[in-house]
Formats: structure tokens, C-alpha cells, sequence
């Protein structure tokens, strides 16, 4: 298991140095000059020429690149802010606790509502349950996060005045852009263990556990669950990255000083450094996450563990001998 | 042989034509996309008022029957601009999802037919791509590119590549290990054609269930982009700048923020139910 | 002698699309104790499905079971509630499952598939039902350090060993075997069919076994039961059915053998196809195939008779000219 995850680690090195290339070269094309942003329309042309020199602007492309996969890898260091003249490590790493609880939040809010409605949905098929569940996490998979926000905002916080609209300074703010990023993506995770479970449910295994007289409780959540969540982990797993994308927009909604609206607000000041880094940092953290996913896979399928493992020989030996 | 393979593929469309025309939500889904399309075709004939026709008497007016939607900031009609947004949002979703399969699908194809080293650089490429949530790639991708309707249809594509990528390069190694094309190419068929005529038109069923619902995918990020900015910029109507522009005005005037999510909730869920359908009618064995 | 399970009436339906399937027909069935009975017959002819009754495991919906009675030791098994039947459910009455492969959960280790069993009808804790696990599997013919191991990790034939030491962890009074070794090579066959005669003798357990291999059905059953198209066509002791076939389907059965000894060069198999269950025909069900069909038996579904001391045969024709003819 440990070799496993060596090799994942390893492998995720040359994924991760081409997303830094990808980024940097996203922001290399981007228009507009940076040095003219920071000094100012009135700025004399000498003095922004002199900055570009200083930024090394004038460089190369690939001057330019290696210079930035450098200084991120050896000392992760990702530069300085345009805007603040800060090292934007500093600068997101201060905002990204609150896009992680963001995130974590909404992914609990979306497992818990969407595995557990799923597999109600399941084991009464076509029942009314099953029906109005099945159309209401449709609706919920159509349903663009950031306008359900906008409406939450309405709804609960201009029209019934329960909840605040916008900000991040104290536990209620959190309310609205967690549960309406958790219960959108919860309709995903629903429609996958749904369809998941009435596939293993249909399977010869589950038969031979309710002969053994089993109650059907059980057969449920210790013989079918524990094989329906397999591709049920891959999509929370999918659903991470797209939350972590989703963030950016609801933290645009709600106002929240999280890593996605610092990377919106730097994209209109042209502060390039600022979006590499926070775009690299998602990608990194998703990545993590992907890995994350595969270990669970590990645990949760023995076929997958055991390809990393010795006891796979052993048992092959083994049945050689007994027949 | 070629006869052959063509009748049973006739047959195989009209199966599932006859299973789809059985479902009868997807029909239903069909018939809202039918009169989605009419209305950005004819959006000139249909909008009660030319989408950008001030009146700066009749600002933030809620709905009523002069203005079934109401008006905004700008005392413009909401239903005519939603009406003509429909365009915008059809055109993004069509045209992003096209370039997206045609690229995503060519570098499947040629990764999954010649596999080997081909096939593992290109896939490498794609698993750079797809580490980055997509929704912020598009969003680089968009911040990268001058804001307006080619580029956002650019972003939005170069993001859902990878995908289709996956699914056709999938569906290629399948169909490879079928005899025909063991047999077209005994008779000496160049591997262009054997891509072209065999491999790719028997992936169609996959694409185009991937292609219904990427259209979703793609109206959304659209909307998104839009709605950040970085997309379609005011004033041409389009649902998810309708909603940027509303925002401001969102504590007195819900209407400005209600209508246009709903325009778009709707397209999309005719779409997703319209994909849901074409899975069931093109393989019948996955259906629940 | 008494018997553990007595079929009366048995009918079992399946709603499909296409229409109603008929797949078990007023079937009547005995078992008697300590005996092992043979359920012959083609593929759809309604074998499982009888046995999926017994142990109350017809898939609803579809299946409905739409009248008669299954009494085991007495009792109804159809009138016993959810729970009451659980109890019995691999307790006294259990089942060897078709497909190996499939039969076991790949995610939990056979070991704990084993213990699960016994857990759920002794008050044993934890570690004494893995005791007791662990001695099955070395009663099957596998080493008990393999307790922890997965199905994947295991062939076939030891699969199968291992659905054999969960159905027969407690002991139970029935065995259904649906034809357990029809999955398997023809070597390990051999030795999973003796494993399992072995264990039942050594329990005195009855057993209803299931097979389309008249082979399988001579070499341990003592009764035989013939099933076609959901019903029993004809019952009796091995050699009753083997020496004094009396209805046209054993005998076309017969005649699909290949027989090293005899001298006729060619198999006489039967011609035509099962009829379709969801469309039976009015009169007798094997009157499309059968040679010797009358009027008669395109008009009335004959009763299974009587023609000697328990050997029933469900034929209008017995009994009249040409019988006594060679297979």
C-alpha cells in the first residue's frame, strides 16, 4: 500500500510541473501590461520600462518559464504581487482556510444528503419517495450554483431576514454558500449511489447473503453499500475539483475573501503572479484530492489493493497447491 | 460485409429512436429544446420589444401584463431579452461542444487506434488538463483571451477536450478489438480510413450522449463566465450577464435575478433529461 | 418415511414486459428425510425458480408466487412472516448457488462471509463463530489461515468450496443445489460433487439437487424428478426413472446422451424448443415436441398419475399401445 501511494506521489510530480507550465503560459498571453496596471495610466513611458526590467518582463518566454518553475519548486516561492508588492504565497495562503472550509463543508453537506437520499431512493425504487427525489436532484444537477445562491440570498436573507447575505465573519455567514454548493452537488453523488446500488443490488452476492437469512437492513449497508460506493468515491472525488471551481463563484456571490474571489479580483487588475499561484494551489489541492480518492479506493476494493501487495502471490501459490 | 454492418446500423437507430420516442420525459425535454430553438431563431418576431429598446419611465418594473417578466435597470424588456439570450447561450453551448468533440474526439481516436507512446503522451497531456478543475481553467482560459463570443466559445472548449478525449479513446479500444476492422484491415485499408469509416461513426452512440450533456455543461460555464465578467459583456443579452448586471439590485428587484437562472435552469435540464433519455434508447442493457 | 419438504400446488408467475411467465405450474414435490432428490431438466424449465420458492428469495417484483403451499417440517413456508422465514433461511433450509464467481461478496473476506452465516443463527461472539468459520473452511477442503483472504484471491472450485461451507455452517436440515458444479472444470466437478455427497451423508441432510447432467443425477440422487416447462413430468427412485422411463421427454432426454457401449451411431435428440413460458400451450406442454401427441393431449393438460409404487408420470399415453418401446 505504501509503494502504491510512493507511486502515486511520483506520479503526480510531472502532472503538476505541467500545470504550472499551462498556467504560466495562460498568463503569458493574457494582454495588457502589467507595469503600466501598477503604475498608473499617468506614468511616464521610461518608468514602466524601467519596472518591466526590473519584473523581468522584457525576458523571453522560455526565460521567463523556467525562471518561474524554479523559484515555485526549489523555494516555492510564486512571486510577488503586483497589487500589494507581497509574496503572493503569503497573500493566498492567508485566504485559502476559507475556500478548504468552504469546500469541506459543502462535501460533507453533499455526501451525507446525497448518499443517504440515494440510497433510500435505491431500495424503495419507483416509489413516491424515489420519484420526487430522483426530479428534485435533477433539477438540482440543472440548477447553475451561482444563481441558486443569488436566490438563497433573496430568499433568505433579503426576504425572511434569517441568515446574512454576504461576508465571512462568523459561523451563520457560512450557512448559505455551504449548503447551496453541498445540496447542489449532493444531487450528483444522489444520482450516482441511486444507480450504483440498483446495480449491485441486482448482483449474485446479495442474493447469497439474504439466503443466509441475513435482514435486509444489513444486506444493504454491509454487503451492498461497501460495493456501491466504489464509483460513488470517484464522483465525490470529481465533485471536490468542481466545488473547488464552484467556490470562485460562490465566494463571488457571497462576498467571501476565500482564494476563488481573490483569483477573480486579480484577474481584472491583471495581477498575474497572484492567479497562477491560486490557480496552481487549486490544482495542487485537487490533485491531493484525486489521490486521496484512489488510497480510499484501496481500502474499500481488495482487488485494487492486493495488485501492490505480496499476499496476491502467496494466495496464487497456494491455490496451485490445492488443486 | 459493408452492406451488412449498414442495415444493422439503420436498424440500431431506429431502435433506439423507437425506445427514445417511448420515454416520454425525453420527448417532453425535446419539445421545450424544439421551442428553444425557434425562439432564438425567430427571437426577432417572437420578443414582445426589441431587446434593447430604454425606457427609462418604466425602470425596475415588476412583472405585469404589459411586461410579463418586468424590466430593468434600464426599463428594458426582460422576456424580449431573455427571448434573444437564447441565442447566446444555444450558440456558446453548440458551437463550444462541436469544437470540443472534434478536437477531443480526433486526439481519442488517434490515441486509443495507435496506443503505444502515442497514446501515453497524449493521455499525459490530458491528465495535465484535467488537474485543473475545469471551471478554472475555463476561467484562466477566458481571463487569457479578449472578452466576447469566439473566445468564451474557446475557453469553454479547450476545458471539456480532455473529456471527450477519454470517452472516444474508450469506445475506440473497444471497437479496435472487433473483427471488422481486423478485417478491413487485412484487405488493406489506410488507417485514416479505417478511423473515418469504422471507428468513429460506431463511437456516435457515447458521443452523442456525452455531447447532450457536455451541451449542458457548457450553457452553465457560459452562464458562469458571463456572470464573472469574463464572458458575453453588456449590453448584449445573455442570461448570465443578464444576472451580473441584476446583482446590484438583488435586494429590491428579485425579479432581474429570478427569470434569466430560470431560462438557463430550464435549457439545462431539458438537455440533461434529453441525455438521460438517449443513454437508455442507445444501450438499453445500462437502464436501471 | 417423513418428509422435510412437501410442495402442493406450486405456482410461481413473472411480470415482464412481454407479458406473463409462467415459470412454475402446479407443482407437487416431495422430500424425504436423509434422501437426495434429482431436479432434472432443460434450461428455463423452472428449476431455480422452485428452488429460489423454497427459500423465499423470488426476486419481487417481478415474481409473484401466485398459489399453492411449501410445507417444510409441517409448516407453510409462504404463510411464515419476513422474520419467521429469516430463521429458517440458511439455518435448516440453505442453498449452493450456480456461479461461483458471482456468489460471493468480492469485498468482504470468506472468512467473515462464513462467520456472517453462523452469527446470524447461533448466539456465538465474534471470535467463536470465526472459530467455527475456520474449521468449515478446513471441512471444505481449505486451509483456515485463509480465513482472511478475498474471493478474488481464490479459483473457482475453491469459490465454490467456500458457498458450499456457508451453506452448510449451521447445519442445516435442506440443501438446494442449483447446479453447483455446472460453473466449474470437468476435474474439479468431480470433486466438488463428492465433497458434497461426503458432508450430506455425514449429516444425515437431505438434499434437492439441481442439474440439466443425467451423469451428475446417477451417481448421487435417489429419487429423480423430471421438470419440463414448470411442471414435473415424472417422479420416481432412480431406477424407476432409469429402467422403466415412462414419459417421452426422459426418454427424448435419454436419447440425447451419448452412449460409449451402445451401437447406434447417431443421438436421438428431441426435436423443437422448450415452449415460451409467457405463452403455454392449452393442452399438454411437451404435446408440440412429443411423437406420440393426440387429440387429446392438445385439449387437456394430462394429471400426473400414479404407475407404480411412487413413480409418477404426467402422460396421457401411458399405459397404451407401443408401450414397452426401446429408447
Amino acid at each position: 500500500m505504501i509503494r502504491y501511494i510512493g507511486k502515486r506521489l511520483l506520479m503526480m510530480v510531472p502532472v503538476l510541473l505541467g500545470v504550472i507550465v499551462i498556467v504560466f503560459t495562460i498568463m503569458y498571453l493574457t494582454p495588457g501590461d502589467p507595469a503600466r496596471m501598477m503604475l498608473g495610466a499617468g506614468a511616464p513611458a521610461s518608468a514602466v520600462e524601467e519596472l518591466r526590467e526590473t519584473l523581468g518582463l522584457n525576458d523571453s518566454y522560455f526565460v521567463q518559464l523556467l525562471r518561474y518553475i524554479k523559484n515555485v519548486v526549489f523555494r516555492f516561492d510564486l512571486g510577488q504581487s503586483y497589487a500589494s508588492n507581497k509574496p503572493v504565497i503569503n497573500e493566498i495562503l492567508e485566504r485559502f482556510p476559507k475556500t478548504i472550509l468552504l469546500a469541506t463543508l459543502s462535501v460533507t453537506i453533499s455526501v451525507i444528503v446525497g448518499i443517504s437520499m440515494g440510497i433510500i431512493s435505491a431500495t424503495k425504487q419507483y416509489s413516491i419517495f424515489d420519484k420526487i427525489a430522483t426530479s428534485i436532484a435533477l433539477l438540482g444537477v440543472s440548477m447553475p450554483t451561482f444563481w441558486a445562491g443569488l436566490m438563497a440570498v433573496i430568499i433568505f436573507s433579503v426576504h425572511l431576514r434569517w441568515l446574512p447575505a454576504s461576508g465571512s465573519y462568523g459561523w451563520e455567514y457560512w450557512i448559505l454558500p455551504s449548503l447551496t454548493l453541498g445540496l447542489s452537488s449532493s444531487a450528483t453523488i444522489m444520482r450516482m449511489t441511486r444507480s450504483s446500488l440498483l446495480e449491485v443490488i441486482r448482483q449474485d452476492y446479495i442474493r447469497t447473503a439474504r439466503a443466509k437469512g441475513q435482514n435486509e437492513r444489513v444486506v444493504i449497508i454491509y454487503h451492498a453499500l461497501k460495493n456501491a460506493m466504489i464509483p460513488v468515491i470517484t464522483v465525490i472525488g470529481m465533485r471536490f475539483g468542481a466545488l473547488l471551481g464552484g467556490s470562485v463563484l460562490i465566494e463571488s456571490v457571497f462576498a467571501i475573501s476565500g482564494l476563488g474571489k481573490f483569483i477573480i479580483d486579480s484577474i481584472s487588475m491583471r495581477d498575474n503572479p497572484v492567479v497562477q499561484g491560486g490557480v496552481l494551489l487549486l490544482a495542487l489541492s485537487f490533485s491531493i484530492c484525486n489521490l486521496l480518492v484512489d488510497i480510499l479506493y484501496g481500502f474499500l476494493d481488495p482487488r485494487i489493493k492486493s495488485q501492490y501487495s505480496i499476499s496476491r502471490k502467496r494466495g496464487w501459490r497456494r491455490n496451485a497447491q490445492a488443486q | 460485409m459493408l452492406k451488412r454492418n449498414k442495415k444493422t446500423k439503420k436498424g440500431f437507430w431506429h431502435d433506439a429512436w423507437y425506445r427514445l420516442r417511448k420515454n416520454k420525459s425525453a420527448m417532453f425535454a425535446l419539445f421545450i429544446l424544439g421551442l428553444l430553438v425557434i425562439c432564438a431563431i425567430f427571437a426577432d418576431y417572437i420578443a414582445p420589444y426589441p431587446y434593447s429598446l430604454q425606457d427609462y419611465n418604466h425602470t425596475f418594473e415588476f412583472p405585469s401584463r404589459k411586461h410579463l417578466l418586468g424590466t430593468d435597470n434600464f426599463g428594458r424588456d426582460i422576456l424580449s431579452r431573455i427571448i434573444h439570450g437564447s441565442r447566446i447561450s444555444l450558440l456558446v453551448g453548440f458551437s463550444s461542444i462541436t469544437t470540443a468533440i472534434i478536437f477531443g474526439g480526433l486526439l481519442g481516436a488517434v490515441s486509443g487506434f495507435y496506443g503505444g507512446k502515442v497514446d501515453n503522451a497524449l493521455m499525459r497531456a490530458m491528465d495535465i488538463l484535467m488537474a485543473i478543475p475545469g471551471m478554472l481553467l475555463a476561467i484562466s482560459l477566458a481571463a487569457a483571451l479578449k472578452p466576447g463570443l469566439t473566445n468564451l466559445v474557446i475557453a469553454i472548449a479547450i476545458a471539456d477536450i480532455p473529456g471527450y478525449a477519454r470517452v472516444v479513446r474508450a469506445a475506440v479500444l473497444t471497437i479496435k478489438e472487433q473483427e471488422y476492422i481486423e478485417a478491413s484491415q487485412c484487405i488493406g485499408a489506410s488507417d485514416g480510413r479505417i478511423i473515418f469509416k469504422h471507428i468513429l461513426p460506431n463511437c456516435l452512440a457515447p458521443i452523442i450522449v456525452q455531447a447532450t450533456l457536455g451541451m449542458a455543461g457548457a450553457i452553465l460555464s457560459a452562464s458562469a463566465l458571463s456572470f464573472l465578467g469574463l464572458g458575453i459583456q453588456p449590453p448584449t443579452p445573455e442570461w448570465g450577464s443578464m444576472l451580473s448586471s441584476a446583482r446590484q439590485y438583488i435586494r429590491s428587484y428579485w425579479h432581474m435575478t429570478a427569470f434569466p437562472g430560470l431560462a438557463i435552469m430550464i435549457t439545462i435540464f431539458a438537455l440533461n433529461i434529453l441525455g438521460d433519455g438517449l443513454r437508455d434508447a442507445l444501450d438499453p442493457r445500462l437502464k436501471n | 418415511m417423513d418428509n422435510v419438504i412437501e410442495i402442493k400446488d406450486l405456482s410461481i408467475q413473472y411480470a415482464t414486459d412481454e407479458g406473463i411467465v409462467k415459470a412454475v405450474n402446479h407443482l407437487n414435490l416431495q422430500l424425504a428425510r436423509g434422501e437426495t432428490l434429482g431436479l432434472v431438466g432443460e434450461t428455463g424449465a423452472g428449476k431455480t425458480t422452485t428452488a429460489l420458492g423454497i427459500m423465499g428469495l423470488i426476486p419481487d417484483p417481478p415474481g409473484v408466487i401466485t398459489g399453492g403451499e411449501i410445507l417444510f417440517e409441517g409448516t407453510d413456508l409462504l404463510k411464515l412472516s419476513k422474520q419467521r422465514l429469516r430463521a429458517i433461511r440458511g439455518n435448516k433450509i440453505s442453498m449452493i448457488f450456480q456461479d461461483p464467481m458471482t456468489s460471493l461478496n468480492p469485498v468482504v473476506t470468506v472468512g467473515d462471509q462464513i462467520a456472517e452465516s453462523i452469527r446470524i443463527h447461533e448466539k456465538l461472539s465474534r471470535a467463536e463463530a470465526a472459530l467455527k468459520a475456520k474449521d468449515m473452511l478446513e471441512l471444505v477442503g481449505i486451509p483456515g489461515d485463509r480465513y482472511g483472504e478475498y474471493p478474488h484471491q481464490f479459483s473457482g472450485g475453491m469459490k465454490q468450496r467456500v458457498i458450499i461451507a456457508i451453506a452448510l455452517s449451521c447445519n442445516p436440515e435442506v440443501i438446494l443445489a442449483d447446479e453447483p458444479t455446472t460453473a466449474l472444470d470437468v476435474t474439479i466437478q468431480a470433486q466438488v460433487l463428492d465433497l458434497i455427497s461426503k458432508l450430506k451423508k455425514e449429516k444425515n441432510t437431505s438434499m434437492i439437487l439441481i442439474t440439466h447432467d443425467l451423469g451428475v443425477v446417477v451417481e448421487i440422487c435417489d429419487k429423480v424428478a423430471i421438470m419440463y416447462a414448470g411442471e414435473i413430468v415424472e417422479y420416481g427412485s432412480l431406477e424407476q426413472i432409469y429402467d422403466q422411463t415412462a414419459h417421452p421427454y426422459t426418454k427424448g432426454l435419454f436419447g440425447s446422451i451419448p452412449d460409449i457401449e451402445a451401437k447406434t451411431s447417431r443421438l436421438k435428440p428431441i426435436p423443437g424448443l422448450m415452449p415460451d413460458p409467457s405463452n403455454l400451450p392449452e393442452g399438454c406442454s411437451f404435446e408440440p415436441r412429443c411423437e406420440r401427441s393426440c387429440q387429446l393431449c392438445k385439449e387437456e393438460n394430462p394429471p400426473l398419475i400414479e404407475i407404480g409404487n411412487g413413480h409418477f408420470v404426467k402422460c396421457h399415453n401411458y399405459g397404451k399401445v407401443g408401450e414397452g418401446e426401446d429408447v
